[in-house]
């Protein structure tokens, strides 16, 4: 599967489009988690743990993007866009979307 | 005995974590700072344009999406700095600090995702605070950078 954030794929062309795929998912971080980003919060620095779940559920979204388009029968997603909203105390909701097309 | 354990504990405790913090802090943030200057030297031969067109017409070879993260917070004693700042108003420096770091690093790790890419086209960045809504209990931010690595033939 092919993926950009541009409306086409560099070197190939588009021959046919199937419309919108969205994935998406709302994560709540562990309270282990949240004490030892608290105590890092002391120093300052990186938060890894929030880091590895943020990366983490950017990467399910993005398969569940990837697996609506493969249903499709499409081998590819352009013009993906990002979006992160929090939806409630601790948790934060993450959106892929692109548009689902053939490429030859 | 009481009084003194108590007078530590009420003063002495939060002075003691303050200026921990403060060393602790600005020595980690100079470090980081070193290696995102270093990084940058390393990875400045791959530009990265904002746009969605590149000049020059070439063959590509690959074309692919890539990201970087960061999740970064300040520390215990900038925080209560730019809570005084916000009293008489102005620029608070410390999160300046903050988030230039944050943006460096995870335009910093989308480069090095792709350390064979000849240019990143339509570039973007996210920032985002993830812990909204808890009475600002960890002052940090959260930076998505992302775009199309493209390789020539």
């Amino acid at each position: 599967m092919l993926l950009t954030n541009i409306e086409e794929i560099p070197g190939k062309t588009i021959v046919e489009h199937y419309g919108l795929v969205t994935g998406s998912t709302v994560r709540a971080k562990h309270v282990g988690r949240d004490i030892m980003a608290s105590l890092k919060n002391l120093v300052g620095g990186e938060l890894k743990g929030y880091t590895e779940l943020l990366e983490d559920s950017r990467k399910q979204a993005r398969e569940r993007m990837i697996a609506q388009a493969r249903e499709l029968g499409a081998n590819a997603v352009v013009n993906i866009r990002f979006d992160t909203s929090s939806v409630a105390q601790g948790a934060s909701e993450l959106y892929v979307y692109g548009t689902a097309v053939r490429v030859e | 005995m009481d009084a003194y354990f108590s007078i530590f504990m009420n003063i002495g405790l939060p002075l003691l974590i303050i200026i921990i913090a403060v060393f602790t802090g600005s020595i980690l943030e100079k470090r980081h700072f070193q290696s995102i200057e270093k990084r940058e030297k390393e990875m400045s031969g791959i530009p990265v344009l904002n746009g969605k067109k590149y000049p020059g017409e070439r063959p590509v070879e690959k074309a692919e999406l890539v990201s970087g993260s960061v999740v970064i917070s300040i520390d215990y004693f900038k925080k209560f700095l730019a809570g005084l700042r916000q009293i008489f108003g102005g620029e608070i420096k410390s999160y300046v600090s903050l988030v230039d770091r944050g943006r460096r690093e995870a335009i910093l790790r989308m480069k090095e995702k792709c350390r064979d890419a000849d240019l990143i086209v339509n570039f973007r960045i996210k920032t985002s605070s993830i812990s909204k809504g808890r009475k600002n209990k960890i002052g940090s931010v959260e930076v998505y950078a992302y775009g199309t690595a493209i390789k020539f033939k």
